[in-house]
């Protein structure tokens, strides 16, 4: 069985999430990596060397440059239909993708499985995580998009796949990129850091978000937010961790001034470690955090600060 | 022109999901039932382009059990025109409900179709783009902020990372996120004159689709719980656990 991985490349790199998908895709079958995008050489290398990856399939055209869902899918559709499944990542980047790629090929795609029980049966949380599917599929091609958090990243060296160019398809050019703001931070990114600290209503304002930033960068991790923090205006939305914004599982989460509701702990609950400071006692985060400590987050976190500084 | 916002009955958001003791499901009985919240968004906005005297015709459609009405009539309260639901006690997966409102698009012929990125019941996160797909359509999903001028929507997106912009020609699809607006209370008033407005009622197999699903549902199971571990007195003893104990900084 031969299965497709979509990857995500840009600024001339792959993005991690593609090693999670090639983890997954190994459970199926023979993996071979469709990079598309344009001056992908570099992209193209990494995705040989990742380590269980026997084919890189590369096309490289301008037309892809911004990877466009209308762009790429006609070239993903014709690649696919050699395959058995199809594999991304549940980024924006696959979410984006894969089902306008699954409705060409009339199959009904699978989103953010969690865990691959054979070569049709998946398992996939519902309801915001409050449930988990387990779903047999009956089309011939699986279209699928995984949770990275779900599936360990494959060793990034130690593979030789070889390399075929692939005939660029010209897409629709019904839809043109016009710009993209990213968030510029030296922080790790959200879904690839090891330690994870988010803020919620509790912050009271954006600007109190800076006691947070202080403690993640004497720890080396990456700042979230829960949605009502999002919703409040405290912060951009792509910092938000939950459901409805970023799956993430690092080694340690903590959550400060987060009351956890539901949507909240479907995006962190799967974190090693999670530690909850809120002056709440009652509030639910404390059901599921290893170590609780009952306190005014703004005099608790600066002490952090210090402490973390006293002892380092 | 005329836009066509498709929404979705689902548990409201506010209730507590119990899985089933047969683990066939979640128990939908006597649960409350609401719009999708993705999906008020969306006709939020469509509301707004009338509003703004970019639409001339807001029509929703709703594909589902008969009570999927109420979720209709929400949306025709906040200002929307006109009503359809495609009824069907079936279960309709997203490749069948791209293909139903394909056929739904075919007749009415909007410029623009919005739809909620997700419903939060069963969280694909499919439609849209397959909708887009089926039509051959640009999809402009995620978006946070839209502008319709011309013969052009401009639209920022959701990334990972930050913020995108892609200019779509119309027809378009656009999905949305939750940043895109707030969507208003409908006021008594317009609920009382939501009654009066048309709702076509039309059954699926007049459209000539194939909606049988290609998921078979085995099972439906309640997530490994998480155990609450243990207070700390102080940040000092904190750092100390999570030093010693827990190893993780």
């Amino acid at each position: 069985m031969a299965v497709l991985v979509i990857a995500e490349q840009g600024a001339g790199s792959l993005k991690p999430a593609t090693l999670n998908a090639v983890t997954a895709a190994a459970k199926l079958g023979d993996v071979h990596v469709l990079v598309a995008g344009a001056g992908i050489g570099a992209a193209v290398e990494a995705a040989k060397a990742i380590a269980g990856v026997s084919k890189v399939l590369s096309a490289d055209s301008a037309d892809y440059a911004h990877g466009l869902a209308e762009a790429l899918t006609p070239l993903v559709v014709s690649v696919a239909k050699g395959y058995d499944a199809v594999v991304a990542s549940a980024t924006t980047f696959g979410k984006n993708l894969l089902p306008r790629v699954a409705a060409l090929l009339d199959v009904q795609q699978i989103s953010e499985v969690v865990a691959i029980e054979n070569a049709d049966t998946f398992v996939r949380p519902i309801y915001a995580g409050n449930a988990l599917a387990t779903v047999k599929s009956a089309d011939t091609i699986k279209v699928m998009t995984v949770r990275a958090t779900a599936f360990d990243a494959a060793p990034a060296i130690g593979g030789s796949a070889s390399v075929e160019a692939v005939a660029v398809i010209a897409g629709s050019g019904k839809s043109a990129f016009v710009g993209q703001e990213l968030s510029k931070s030296e922080r790790p990114e959200l879904t690839a850091a090891r330690i994870v600290i988010s803020g919620g209503r509790g912050m009271q304002n954006g600007e109190n978000f800076q006691l947070l930033e202080a403690v993640a960068d004497k720890l080396g991790a990456a700042v979230g937010a829960s949605r009502a923090a999002v919703d409040a205006g405290f912060v951009p939305n792509d910092y938000q961790v939950g459901q409805t914004g970023k799956i993430v599982a690092p080694d340690l989460y903590i959550a400060v001034g987060i009351s956890g509701a539901i949507q909240h702990l479907a995006g962190m609950k799967d974190s090693k470690v999670i530690v909850a400071i809120n002056k709440d006692e009652e509030a639910p985060i404390f059901q599921i955090a290893d170590y609780g400590l009952v306190a005014d987050l703004f005099k608790a976190v600066p002490e952090l600060k210090e402490e973390l500084d006293r002892s380092a | 022109m005329k836009l066509l916002v498709a929404v979705k009955r689902v548990i409201d958001y506010n209730v507590k999901v119990r899985v089933k003791a047969d683990q066939t499901g979640v128990d939908l009985a006597n649960v409350k039932m609401s719009m999708n919240p993705f999906d008020e968004i969306a006709v939020e906005e469509a509301v707004r382009l009338k509003e703004a005297g970019i639409a001339t015709e807001v029509v929703v459609v709703s594909l589902g059990v008969l009570q999927s009405q109420e979720t209709l009539r929400t949306a025709l309260a906040m200002g929307a025109d006109r009503a359809i639901l495609v009824q069907t006690d079936a279960e309709l997966q997203p490749l069948a409900v791209a293909k139903l409102l394909k056929a739904v698009v075919d007749k009415e012929a909007p410029q623009l179709v919005i739809l909620g990125k997700q419903a939060i019941d069963d969280d694909s996160n499919q439609t849209g783009q397959m909708l887009a797909a089926l039509l051959d359509w640009p999809q402009a999903t995620f978006a946070s902020k839209v502008v319709v001028a011309g013969s052009e929507a401009t639209v920022t997106r959701e990334i990972d990372g930050g913020l995108e912009t892609l200019a779509v020609s119309l027809p378009a699809i656009i999905t949305t996120d939750l940043r895109l607006n707030e969507p208003r209370y409908a006021s008594l008033p317009n609920i009382m004159k939501a009654k009066k407005k048309p709702l076509d009622v039309i059954d699926p197999a007049s459209l000539g689709v194939d909606i049988a699903p290609r998921l078979t549902t085995l099972k439906v199971t309640e997530p490994p719980k998480r155990q609450g571990g243990v207070k700390v007195a102080s940040v000092a003893d904190l750092v100390a656990k999570l030093r010693t104990e827990a190893k993780v900084i």
